[in-house]
């Protein structure tokens, strides 16, 4: 322990006294910030006039003190005597620099705040669709390009991306989808028993599966793995300038980012999805085969009678329309990513949460068509 | 002088640099490595109380890995590191809160809270350090910090992502002084800004440095810093401190890194603007 050590230790304080009919104030101990204690709010409290401060007594200060002490000068008007410790230059220095400044940005009151906020949101997503779109609109352009010059397909970045987006995506999606076939048959299964129809059982797995639950979780699980990389990968590219590098050495960031990564899904999606499904089918038939004692052989045979062949096309022919939007979704909001790291965060949850309610519109959508074509 | 003897010299002089009242950080020793690659290596430092000292080096000498130690966000492999009288190593952190309290730091980026203002930012280590000071006079402790660094008023209320990057670095400056720290730290303050800014901020630290009687533990580049401000420069090479004195001491070295460094083309051209300074003055 130094002398400065002992020294910070000693709290500042304060003591009023009235000499020659002048009121006076003594201060003493450090004026540091770690010292200060209460001192600032007792000189606040201190009422009628005040015509000097007497710093006698004080061994040590720091700009917080001097700034204590401004104020307190500044209120009453008084002058300081006693000085020892440099006070009056440290009390001049933040002195000239004593100027309003406003800690917040100005504050809106709630109702205002929230209605500006659902109009914001709303211009938003208007401006997001139309963006969406007109990317769309490029994606198409840039394809077009490519078909006219197949020279500048990259070959080897889309089979890159199979890779990335299909194969590495089949544990997992293998995985969930045998545990949701194995879901939709006990559910469907303690249902139908109510009625004597466990065989049923098979009908529910089989048709729904195909039609629907098998490209919808596909397409939820990329989505999730390949939508929001997507929006990850260019956001950074965009930050550090790689894009624009790119467009400066005469490469199309549409021809050689997003449709290689299109690409890639619009062509896993639907071997994900069938994939997908057919594991589900083997869940489910795995679940009536040990639960409700219905053989492996009973189940195929059985599926083959009560599942059209359409209810496969169903499936298939959604699944690379679900590729679209969701690398498109991932690849537009990777390239809106303008200021900061933050956006980069932002933007791949979008990314994501576009994707998938995107998906589900258009699924419903096309659940309406397909009845109507009599695909049922 | 056997080997032996040499040591035990060393030591005493180690051993009588600690005792010293006028310095306020000391290296001793220290080791510090990733993996296979060692970047520092017995590098001792003494920063002598109220100087501003440089420290320079090569990129990927450990410049910033050694302010690291010194601030504790990096434990090294061996050695000592005192910071006013306090050993640093292996403390836990509320025991080294006290000598915490008493530095500042400014990183490279400037390293602003990006949810907080300007000024939000200012406050928050009075705000963790001492509920005892009022909302009141923390924001007008916060206004006057922000002049104080040459932010405009118009700063406070701003969010980091708004401002460019000389005044977040002065934002962040701001900052590190909030609690009026006896120490300074700062990690290329003059990097990324054009001539006229850095010059403005190698004035403003110089200032500071003046009123609040700061000792400051400078890492940087810019050669025109190094003349304009530095009291001592301390150059990193080879893993340790190669030399550590005031300009023209070290150009009497014959270290080649050195006379590279300060008779570059760009040494050269720093050497001459100042004495262009110098003539004008006289």
């Amino acid at each position: 322990m130094d002398h400065t050590t002992a020294l910070m230790n000693k709290a500042a304080d304060l003591a009023q006294e009235v000499r020659d009919g002048e009121t006076v104030i003594r201060l003493s101990g450090n004026m540091s910030i770690a010292c200060l204690n209460h001192l600032p709010d007792r000189l606040d409290a201190i009422e009628g006039p005040v015509d000097t401060i007497d710093l006698s007594g004080v061994e040590h200060m720091d700009t917080i003190g001097a700034w204590v002490l401004h104020r307190t000068i500044k209120r009453w008007n008084c002058k300081i005597t006693g000085d020892k410790c440099d006070a009056e230059r440290l009390i001049a220095a933040v002195g000239r620099v004593d100027e309003p400044v406003n800690i917040r940005p100005d504050y809106v009151p709630p109702w205002q705040r929230v209605v500006g906020q659902i109009g914001e949101a709303v211009v938003n997503a208007g401006s997001t669709m139309l963006g969406l779109l007109g990317f769309f609109g490029g994606t198409l352009v840039a394809t077009w390009n490519v078909i006219r010059h197949p020279s500048r397909f990259r070959i080897n970045a889309v089979v890159q991306r199979f890779e990335v987006v299909g194969v590495s995506a089949l544990g997992i999606i293998g995985l969930m989808s045998f545990l949701i076939g194995i879901v939709i048959a006990q559910q469907g299964s303690v249902q139908l028993r109510q009625f004597g129809m466990e065989m049923l059982t098979i009908n529910l797995v089989g048709r729904l599966t195909f039609r629907e639950l098998g490209v919808l979780m596909t397409a939820i699980m990329v989505a999730g793995r390949s939508g929001s990389a997507f929006a990850a990968q260019l956001g950074t590219m965009k930050l550090t300038e790689e894009v624009d590098a790119m467009r400066t050495i005469g490469v199309s960031p549409m021809e050689a980012l997003v449709l290689p990564r299109t690409l890639a899904v619009v062509v896993m999606m639907p071997l994900l999805g069938f994939y997908s499904s057919i594991v589900a089918i083997v869940g489910g038939g795995f679940l009536c085969a040990v639960s409700l004692d219905i053989p492996p052989i009973t189940f195929v045979q059985r599926l083959r009678e009560v599942v059209p062949i359409h209810d496969l096309w169903v499936g298939l022919i959604k699944a690379p329309v679900f590729g679209v939007i969701i690398a498109l979704a991932g690849c537009f909001q990777g390239m809106q990513v303008k200021a900061n790291a933050e956006e980069v965060g932002l933007r791949t949850t979008s990314a994501v949460v576009q994707a998938i309610f995107l998906v589900i519109v258009l699924d419903a959508f096309f659940a309406v068509f397909f009845t109507w074509v009599g695909w049922n | 002088m056997t080997p032996e003897e040499a040591m035990s010299a060393e030591e005493e002089r180690v051993e009588k640099a600690l005792e010293r009242d006028d310095v306020a950080i000391s290296v001793r020793n220290l080791r510090n490595s990733f993996g296979d690659q060692v970047v520092h290596e017995g590098l001792n430092l003494d920063v002598r109380k109220g100087e501003i000292l440089g420290v320079v080096g090569g990129s990927g000498t450990g410049k910033s890995v050694l302010m690291r130690s010194i601030i504790g966000l990096q434990t090294p492999d061996e050695g000592e590191v005192h910071v006013f009288g306090e050993s640093m190593i292996g403390r836990l952190d509320d025991e080294a809160l006290a000598i915490r309290k008493r530095w500042g730091v400014l990183f490279q980026g400037g390293a602003l809270f990006s949810t907080l203002t300007v000024a939000e930012n200012v406050e928050v280590p009075i705000r963790e350090y001492y509920p005892n000071i009022g909302p009141k006079l923390r924001d007008e402790i916060a206004a006057y910090k922000i002049r104080m660094t040459g932010l405009p008023a118009e700063a406070g209320p701003k969010y980091p992502a708004e401002l460019s990057g000389g005044m977040k670095k002065r934002a962040g400056l701001a900052r590190a002084l909030a609690l009026d720290p006896d120490l300074l730290f700062l990690d290329e303050p003059t990097a990324g800004l054009d001539p006229i800014g850095a010059a403005a901020f190698d004035d403003q630290t110089r200032k500071l440095q003046k009123t609040l009687g700061l000792t400051v533990f400078l890492i940087t580049h810019d050669l025109d810093t190094l003349y304009s401000i530095c009291d001592r420069v301390a150059v990193l090479a080879d893993r340790k401190v190669t030399a550590v004195g005031t300009i023209d001491e070290l150009l009497a070295t014959d270290h080649p890194w050195i006379q590279e460094y300060f008779n570059g083309p760009r040494g050269r051209a720093a050497t001459a603007a100042v004495a262009r300074e110098k003539d004008k003055r006289r």
